[in-house]
C-alpha cells in the first residue's frame, strides 16, 4: 500500500544540533566564553547513539552529515516523501541533563533560536518544541513565556526519564504556563541518566535500555494521573513521542484496578485513569511494536477505547520503517486519516490556526 | 476444617486440585528464627536489627493499603500476623479452595536484600530450616521457596547446594529489585545451580536495591508504586532474555509471580520489533527474544489483570500462550485473588486445567 498523499501531519521528526560550534552564535557572552574556554562540546543524548541501528534509517544516511542535520534531506525524506503539510520538530540535544541549571536554559534557549532561525524561518512546513531547562521550573517558565509569541512553537519538549517523576508539584508551574499558552506538553523518548534505566539498575545492552524506555512512559503516566494534574490543569495534553502504544491497554486496566482500590489515597483524581488518559494524552505512531497477527493491532486500539490517541509521526531519521510504510497494517481507512491529520489538528491547537 | 466449607458452591479447582503459586506464610517475630541463627545472628538482629536501603525500620517506604498488607479477615487466632498460623491458613486457604499444592513466598525477614551480606546468608539459611520445620514437613501441600542472598552469588549457591534434592522445596526465590538486572553476569551462577537441579527460579516482587522505584525517580504514593513494582517486572523479563540468561541455560525454568500478566503480549511484540534491527548487539541470542519468554518462562495471574470489556480478557491470554499462565491467590494480601471468580471468562475444560493445575506440575517438575 503506498502511503496516502492527504496532508500528513508529522508530529515528530528529529532535526540534530551538528554540535556546540552551531550553537555558539545563539549563546550569550558568558556561556559563549564558558563553552569556547572549558571545550564543551558533544552533548548528544546517550538515549540515542547516533550510529545505532534505530537511529539512522540506511537510506537517510550520508557520509559525513550527522542524521537529520541537514534542512534539504529533512525536506526530501521526511516532507516531500510522505507529502506531509507540516512536521513538528523534536531537537533531542542534551540541554535536559546537564547538572547546572543556568547553562540547561541558556542551551535551551540556544537550541530554541538556532531551530527558529535555522529551520522553521527556512521551511514553512516546519513547526518547533520549545526545549525546555526541566532543571528548574522556574527557569522553564520563562523559556515558555520567552517563545511562546512565536506561532510556530506547538508544544514544549521534555525526555521520559528525568529527575523526578513530572506529577510532582515541583513542575507544576510548568503545566500552569503550558496550559496557559495552549502548549500540549510531550514527554520524547530519551532519559537524563538522573535514575538507571530500570528500577532494577542498569542493563548491559542498548537494546534494553530502548525496550524499557517504556516503562519510563509508564512512570510519567501513573505520575501526572496520580498526583492529580490533569484535575488542577483540564486544558493540559500530554503527548508521548516514540514511546510505544501496544501496553497501553493493560497499563489503563491495571491502573483503573489500583485506583479502584487505593483512590482514597488520591483523593483529587476524581474518575477512572482511562478516562483521563483518554481524554488527554496522545501518543506519536513510531515506532509501532507491531504484532506478529497484524489483526491484533486492530483489537490492542480496539482495546485502548479511543481512535482520537494516535498521531502520525515517521520519527524521521530513526529507523521505525522502511521505505514509505509509515502506516502499520491493520488501521483502518477512518483510523488512518485521523491519525495522520485529525487528531493531530485536535491536539495542536496552535497549529490548527496556521495550517486550517 | 469448618463446617461452612459445605455450604459453599462448589469450586473450579476442587475435583481438579488446584494449584496456588502465591501463598504468603509469615512469622509470628522475627525471633521465630531464633532456633536457627547462631548466637551471633541473634545479638546481631537484636542490636542493628534487619537493614536494608530504605529509610525506615517498621515499614515499607510506601505505607500499604492495609495492616500487614492483608485481608481484615486473615488475621488468626494466635495472635500473630496474617499466615503465622498454619492450621488457619489451612482452613482459609488450602481447605476452603481444595488446593493441592501451595507455593510459598516469604516477604518479609528473608534475608535476600540484607545490606551486611553475611548476616543475609546467615538468615536464608535460617529461614530456610524454618519453613521445612515449621510449615512443609507439617503440610505437605505446601512447598518452599530456597531464599537465597542473590547479591552474593557465591553464598546463594551454597544455599541452593545444602537444600537441593529436598523434594520440600519446589523453586529458589531471590528479591526482584536485585542491585543489578537480573540478567548481569553476576547472578549467572544461581541460574547454573538452579538449573542444575532442576528447579526454577521464582521471582516474586520484592525487596530493596536503592534504586528509584521508576526510571524517573520516586513516585508519591503507594497506588503508583503497586504498580511500579509490575512494570519492575517487565525489565526482569527483558534483562534475562536479553542478557543472553535463558539462552544459554535452556532447561532454566523462571516463574514470575505477583505482577499480573496481560503485558507480556506487548512486551513480546516490543523485545521482538526492536532485536530485529538491533540484534547485532546481542548475537548470544539465537531467535526471536519472544521465542525464550514462550519456552522458559511462566507467569502468574495475581493480580488478574481485568480489562474493561471483560471478554478482552480471553484475547490476551491466548496472545500470552495459554500453557503460560499459573493461578495463585496472594494469600493473605488485600488484593487476594479468589479461584472462584478471579477469572471473569469463560474458560474451557482444558484451559482451566492448564491454568489451575496442569501448568504449574511442568513449571516446577511437581
Amino acid at each position: 500500500m503506498s502511503f496516502p498523499r492527504i496532508g500528513a501531519i508529522d508530529c515528530d521528526v528529529h532535526p540534530a544540533v551538528p554540535g556546540m560550534r552551531a550553537l555558539l552564535p545563539y549563546l550569550d557572552d558568558h556561556w559563549r566564553e564558558q563553552v569556547t574556554v572549558r571545550g564543551i562540546d558533544g552533548l548528544d543524548p546517550s538515549s540515542f547513539p547516533v550510529n545505532a541501528g534505530p537511529n539512522c534509517r540506511a537510506d537517510w544516511r550520508a557520509d559525513g552529515v550527522k542524521p537529520g542535520s541537514s534542512l534539504e534531506r529533512l525536506r526530501a525524506d521526511a516532507l516531500d516523501a510522505f507529502g506531509s503539510r507540516v512536521a513538528i520538530c523534536n531537537c533531542l540535544y542534551g540541554a535536559p541533563s546537564v547538572f547546572n541549571a543556568d547553562f540547561a536554559a541558556a542551551l535551551a534557549r540556544a537550541i530554541n533560536d538556532w531551530l527558529a532561525a535555522e529551520w522553521l524561518d527556512r521551511e514553512p512546513r516546519l513547526r518547533g518544541s520549545i526545549v525546555l531547562p526541566i532543571q528548574d521550573p522556574e527557569l522553564a517558565v520563562a523559556e515558555i513565556e520567552r517563545r511562546a509569541d512565536d506561532p510556530r512553537f506547538v508544544q514544549v519538549l521534555v525526555p521520559a526519564g528525568g529527575e523526578a517523576p513530572l506529577g510532582r508539584r515541583f513542575y507544576w508551574p510548568i503545566f500552569a504556563a503550558a496550559e496557559k499558552h495552549r502548549l500540549p506538553l510531550c514527554i520524547h523518548a530519551g532519559s537524563t541518566f538522573r535514575h538507571a534505566t530500570t528500577s532494577n539498575g542498569w542493563p548491559s545492552y542498548y537494546l534494553e535500555d530502548y525496550v524499557t524506555m517504556s516503562h519510563a512512559f509508564q512512570a510519567q503516566l501513573l505520575s501526572l494521573v496520580a498526583e492529580g494534574v490533569f484535575t488542577k490543569f483540564p486544558g493540559l495534553t500530554v503527548v508521548l513521542a516514540e514511546s510505544g502504544f501496544t501496553w497501553l491497554p493493560q497499563f489503563m486496566w491495571r491502573q483503573v484496578k489500583t485506583w479502584r482500590a487505593m483512590r482514597a489515597e488520591i483523593p483529587w483524581v476524581d474518575r477512572a485513569p482511562a478516562e483521563i488518559i483518554r481524554d488527554h494524552v496522545r501518543i506519536t505512531l513510531q515506532p509501532t511494536d507491531v504484532p506478529p497477527d497484524a489483526s491484533a493491532l486492530g483489537q490492542v486500539i480496539d482495546m485502548i477505547g479511543t481512535d482520537r490517541f494516535l498521531l502520525f509521526s515517521t520519527d524521521y531519521p530513526h529507523w521505525q520503517f522502511d521505505g514509505d510504510e509509515a502506516l502499520p497494517p491493520g488501521l483502518s481507512e477512518s483510523l488512518v486519516r485521523k491519525v495522520l491529520v485529525e487528531n493531530p489538528l485536535a491536539t495542536y491547537p496552535r497549529l490548527k490556526e496556521s495550517v486550517a | 476444617m469448618s463446617q461452612s466449607l459445605l455450604d459453599r458452591p462448589s469450586v473450579p479447582g476442587t475435583r481438579l486440585g488446584l494449584i496456588d503459586c502465591d501463598v504468603h506464610h509469615a512469622m509470628r517475630s522475627p525471633r521465630d528464627l531464633d532456633p536457627y541463627l547462631a548466637q551471633k545472628w541473634r545479638d546481631h538482629l537484636g542490636t542493628y536489627g534487619s537493614r536494608k536501603p530504605v529509610p525506615f525500620t517498621g515499614t515499607s517506604p510506601y505505607f500499604k493499603s492495609a495492616p500487614a498488607l492483608s485481608r481484615k479477615d486473615t488475621w488468626p487466632p494466635n495472635g500473630g500476623p496474617p499466615g503465622s498460623d498454619l492450621a488457619f491458613l489451612q482452613e482459609q486457604l488450602l481447605d476452603r479452595y481444595g488446593i493441592e499444592c501451595g507455593m510459598l513466598h516469604l516477604l518479609s525477614m528473608t534475608g535476600m536484600d540484607q545490606r551486611n551480606q553475611e548476616f543475609g546468608a546467615a538468615l536464608c539459611r535460617a529461614v530456610n530450616h524454618w519453613q521445612h520445620e515449621v510449615w512443609t514437613q507439617k503440610d505437605r501441600r505446601l512447598k518452599a521457596a530456597i531464599v537465597v542472598p542473590g547479591e552474593d552469588a557465591a553464598a546463594a549457591v551454597q544455599e541452593i547446594e545444602y537444600w537441593a534434592g529436598n523434594r520440600d522445596f519446589a523453586q529458589v526465590s531471590m528479591v526482584t529489585h536485585t542491585i543489578e538486572p537480573l540478567g548481569r553476569r553476576r547472578y549467572w551462577p544461581i541460574y547454573e545451580a538452579a538449573a542444575a537441579h532442576d528447579l526454577p527460579i521464582g521471582l516474586h516482587t520484592s525487596g530493596f536495591n536503592g534504586h528509584a522505584v521508576t526510571p524517573t525517580g520516586w513516585s508519591s504514593y503507594y497506588a503508583e508504586e503497586h504498580h511500579e513494582v509490575a512494570i519492575s517486572q517487565q525489565a526482569l523479563v527483558t534483562s534475562l532474555v536479553c542478557e543472553g540468561v535463558l539462552a544459554r541455560l535452556p532447561s532454566l525454568r523462571v516463574v514470575m509471580v505477583e505482577c499480573g500478566l496481560a503485558w507480556v503480549p506487548s512486551l513480546c511484540w516490543r523485545l521482538d520489533q526492536h532485536w530485529k534491527r538491533m540484534r547485532d548487539e546481542v548475537p548470544h541470542l539465537d531467535g526471536p527474544p519472544s521465542s525464550y519468554v514462550k519456552s522458559q518462562m511462566w507467569f502468574t495471574t495475581q493480580p488478574m489483570d481485568e480489562p474493561e470489556r471483560p471478554a478482552d480478557l480471553s484475547k490476551i491470554l491466548e496472545w500470552i500462550g495459554w500453557d503460560r499462565i499459573l493461578f495463585a491467590t496472594d494469600y493473605p494480601h488485600w488484593d487476594f485473588d479468589d479461584p472462584e471468580t478471579a477469572v471473569k471468562v469463560k474458560l474451557t475444560e482444558t484451559q482451566r486445567r492448564m491454568i489451575f493445575r496442569d501448568n504449574a506440575r511442568a513449571a516446577y517438575n511437581l
